[in-house]
């Protein structure tokens, strides 16, 4: 029944983009209609998951198509798990959309937009419910190329077109190390369907050549650090609701499919969580440094994506670590942190997005030193984006504060009992605190040049609320933010439930997440800290109507104007100056040198450290060097015949008797 | 009736020869309009008694090749109002040379393939490789638009001689598949022809050159 109702789900988002193609281009009513069938599917989708994931059992069937080579599809634990954010993005993005992208301001954009979201929807739908290479394949491709069709929506702007080529670049060298861990895998095992196997059926040596082509293959879709370099442009020039689904949810493909792969070896190497922990400390510390030197706001929320990559990885690492040294305190903690934060930050991400987009469509610029003061304007959006931006900083009463508190119990606990790779823990901890830390001063930075002060544009002082369309899918994930945080007891059994397969191979089954975490006191502790929230929020509202309005932060200036005010760059500057050896921040400044100085100016830029400073100049070394290339393209059609021709009768040549005829030559 | 295949197929060769020295595109375009009706009538040489299907497929091949596909190319040339290829990349002589090659080595190929004994004596697989070889040759020295579609004409000439051999086991579905490709490929360059000829003022295909990058 819930695979079912899953399929159904797959099978409507299909139908929305069928019928965004078939009827007629600029009419409001067909985005509409199929918004309205991306809305059922979300319910029909998120009812088979939530099925699955409270207590109804695994199901399998066929994929009945033979090219795919006896594949079969099916709905466990984690793929219900994984599709829960699949749907609930799909549906409220479509919905957003109707508000952000509608069809009257966007006639030639809008139609391709939704045709792509219900196929990007049912493609990611079918990869998780995948249980055979072929399938997986076809729904990560299917994935792949209609998230680039999406990123490229405005492609006449040269910024979205090399956003879009950065993309399908990453995109296809990360599904060819797919295609060849495949290949090995079916090497290893015998066959290419993905079900659990022996760890000692496989040679060591093969297996580790198979993480290694697994976690350059998922890592470079999750975005993790060094494989992260498509990712900022990519969500960036991207709609904003198009971005919310590939921060929410692509992104978490990269994750599903290693969380997959790993279900299935029963017994990891110790070195595999040593290491996925490290590169996923190394993940959120440097995504967040970077997201602190961004002035653009998508960009920004962008590294702040890598950052929390970052997290879910070192929650996987922990449960690697906890499987391989046999502790299953570890693997719970651990793979409850990972997958509820999966959970949670494609919540708190769409929902930041989402807010984003809003400011974009009102203010026309993603620049926050261009924005100011838009609490007043759009009251809504301001109070749901600071919800996502509390959540995102991992503080109570909200859920980001859950799922890293299972890390953090996951690390202090490991290091308490020992085990292998004990001494990275030391360094994963404080290097998680510092993350913490560092996202907070980044989000009050962005909050506090974005909606509070004075709008520092024109553009931004006309800014208008969201329409309702916009506000309401802002609402629905601020409040399920909320939900997760007071009632941290909810994802208990779906976690539960997820979690179940990775028990140690022999042995018994895992302690339940609620035995290990006090979640009623902490649900309890949220609750309060909420209330008072409210409470204080309805007695400072209550107050100071009658006050004059004043520019706020205006220091004591007798003509005050909004540009003297604290811009967000200058408010990062202390700690981007601290982290300068890794983001070499760019400043071009005019010195102020008379007594009574002209007008000057002052620019800052943080490039990527890989795209910009290793991938693109080692790729016009090798253009450089490839030069000699060029003189076999002429552009005339003949020459490229007789290449053909000529290598037609190269291979013809083989079979001339050779032999044959020198023998009868020499003969004479 | 050995004789006869040989026969034909060996008209064949000379038409290719033909089609490689003469500079007038119209008389071009009228030996491979003859050397596709002769293809048309090979299939029914081969069969004791040929069926149904059979003659629909030479009909067919014989309309489209020998009559509609020329119609549409000579059509392109009116219009275009081209009636030699002036600048070919190497003169004619120097072609009908290399195709005298091209023919001597083809025979020279087919005497190492394995082949199966009942395709021993015929000229099939001989004529199928210089048909092809000749369709390159086309294919890379002639620089207007329409003599390239000749070019590709020749070379499935070429590749339908080799089919021949198949003709027991190649559904007559794929042989028709081919002859849609073919004569829709034809269609679209006819048409490009003119648009060549629109936007460059000339069916020389260098020009082309300009639209690299």
């Amino acid at each position: 029944m819930s695979l079912e109702l899953v399929l159904a789900a797959m099978a409507l988002a299909i139908s929305s983009a069928a019928a965004a193609l078939v009827l007629p281009r600029a009419s409001s009513k067909a985005q509409g209609f199929s918004a309205i069938l991306m809305v059922s599917s979300m319910i029909s989708g998120l009812a088979g998951a939530m099925m699955r994931l409270f207590g109804h059992a695994d199901s399998l069937c066929g994929f009945p198509w033979q090219a795919a080579g006896g594949s079969a599809i099916g709905l466990d634990a984690l793929s219900a798990f994984f599709l829960v954010p699949i749907f609930l993005i799909g549906g409220l993005g479509s919905v957003y959309g109707m508000g952000y992208w509608r069809r009257e301001r966007h006639p030639r954009s809008a139609r391709p937009l939704e045709v792509f979201w219900g196929l990007l929807v049912a493609g990611l739908c079918l990869l998780v419910i995948a249980r055979h290479a072929m399938a997986f394949l076809l729904g990560w491709e299917v994935m792949a190329l209609s998230a680039f069709f999406l990123v490229i929506t405005e492609d006449f702007r040269h910024e979205s077109r090399r956003a879009g080529f950065i993309y399908i670049i990453g995109t296809h060298i990360g599904i060819l190390v797919l295609f060849a861990f495949f290949v090995l895998w079916r090497k290893a095992t015998g066959s290419y369907s993905l079900m659990p196997i022996a760890g000692e059926t496989i040679a060591l040596g093969t297996m580790g050549a198979l993480f290694l082509l697994a976690l350059v293959g998922f890592g470079i879709k999750a975005g993790l650090m060094p494989l992260h370099f498509w990712l900022p442009g990519a969500h960036a020039s991207a709609p904003s609701h198009v971005s919310a689904m590939l921060s929410g949810v692509v992104l978490k493909m990269g994750v599903y499919g290693l969380l997959r792969f790993l279900s299935l070896i029963e017994d990891p190497p110790a070195i595999w969580g040593v290491l996925i922990l490290a590169l996923g400390a190394a993940s959120c510390v440097l995504g967040v440094v970077f997201a602190l030197g961004q002035h653009d706001m998508k960009r920004l929320l962008a590294y702040h994506s890598v950052e929390n990559i970052g997290i879910i990885f070192m929650g996987m690492g922990l449960a690697l670590m906890g499987r391989s040294s046999g502790d299953p305190a570890l693997i719970v903690l651990g793979l409850a942190g990972c997958l509820l934060h999966v959970w949670n930050h494609s919540l708190f991400k769409s929902l930041l997005f989402f807010g984003a987009g809003s400011v974009l469509h009102a203010a026309h610029t993603r620049e926050t030193d261009r924005l100011g003061g838009l609490a007043k304007a759009m009251p809504w959006t301001a109070a749901t984006f600071l919800v996502g931006a509390v959540a995102i900083c991992g503080l109570p009463p909200l859920n980001g504060f859950v799922s890293e508190l299972f890390i953090y119990f996951g690390l202090f606990g490991g290091l308490t009992r020992g085990g292998a790779g004990v001494s990275i823990v030391p360094v994963a901890a404080p290097l998680l605190a510092v993350t913490g830390a560092l996202a907070l001063a980044c989000f009050v930075k962005v909050y506090g040049a974005v909606f509070l002060g004075l709008p520092r544009s024109p553009a931004a002082r006309q800014a208008e609320e969201a329409t309702l369309s916009m506000r309401f899918p802002m609402v629905i994930l601020a409040l399920a933010c909320v939900l997760i945080g007071v009632a941290p007891g909810l994802t208990v059994l779906p976690l539960d439930e997820a979690i179940a397969p990775w028990k140690v191979a022999g042995g018994a089954r895992l302690p339940s997440l609620a035995s290990l975490v006090p979640l009623d006191a902490l649900g309890g502790f949220a609750l309060l800290l909420a209330v008072l929230c409210a409470f204080l929020f309805l007695v400072f509202a209550g107050k100071d109507r009658s006050r004059a309005v004043k520019g706020s932060w205006d220091c004591g200036y007798a003509q005050p104007t909004p540009r003297m005010q604290y811009t967000a760059s200058s408010f990062a500057q202390s700690i981007v100056g601290l982290f300068s050896w890794a983001l070499r921040q760019r400043v071009k400044r005019m010195p102020i040198k008379e007594s009574f100085p002209r007008a000057a100016s002052m620019q800052s830029h943080v490039d990527d450290a890989v795209l910009d400073g290793i991938l693109i100049p080692a790729f016009r070394r090798l253009e450089g060097l490839s030069s000699w290339f060029r003189r076999f393209q002429q552009g005339l059609a003949q020459d490229y015949i007789l290449f053909i021709f000529i290598t037609v009768f190269l291979l013809l040549s083989t079979l001339l008797p050779v032999k044959d005829i020198l023998a009868r030559i020499f003969a004479r | 009736m050995m004789d006869l295949l040989n026969a034909l197929l060996v008209i064949i060769l000379v038409m290719n020869l033909f089609s490689l020295g003469t500079s007038r595109i119209l008389s071009v375009i009228r030996i491979v309009a003859a050397q596709g009706v002769l293809l048309g009538i090979i299939p029914l040489l081969l069969r004791e008694r040929p069926g149904f299907p059979e003659l629909v497929a030479a009909a067919v091949a014989i309309v489209l090749k020998g009559i509609v596909i020329p119609g549409v190319m000579t059509r392109a040339l009116r219009d275009a109002q081209i009636k030699k290829e002036v600048t070919p990349l190497i003169g004619l002589l120097p072609s009908i040379i290399l195709g005298a090659l091209a023919t001597t080595l083809a025979l020279l190929f087919s005497n190492s393939l394995a082949m199966a004994p009942s395709q021993g004596g015929t000229l099939i697989v001989p004529a199928a490789f210089a048909t092809i070889l000749v369709g390159f040759i086309i294919l890379t020295t002639r620089v207007k638009a329409i003599s390239q579609a000749v070019g590709y004409l020749v070379l499935e000439n070429g590749i339908f001689i080799f089919g021949l051999l198949l003709v027991d086991a190649m559904p007559l579905v794929v042989e028709m598949g081919v002859l849609l490709d073919l004569f829709v490929g034809i269609f679209v360059i006819a048409i490009i022809v003119k648009h060549i000829n629109r936007a460059f003022s000339s069916t020389d295909t260098d020009r082309l050159v300009s639209l690299k990058e």
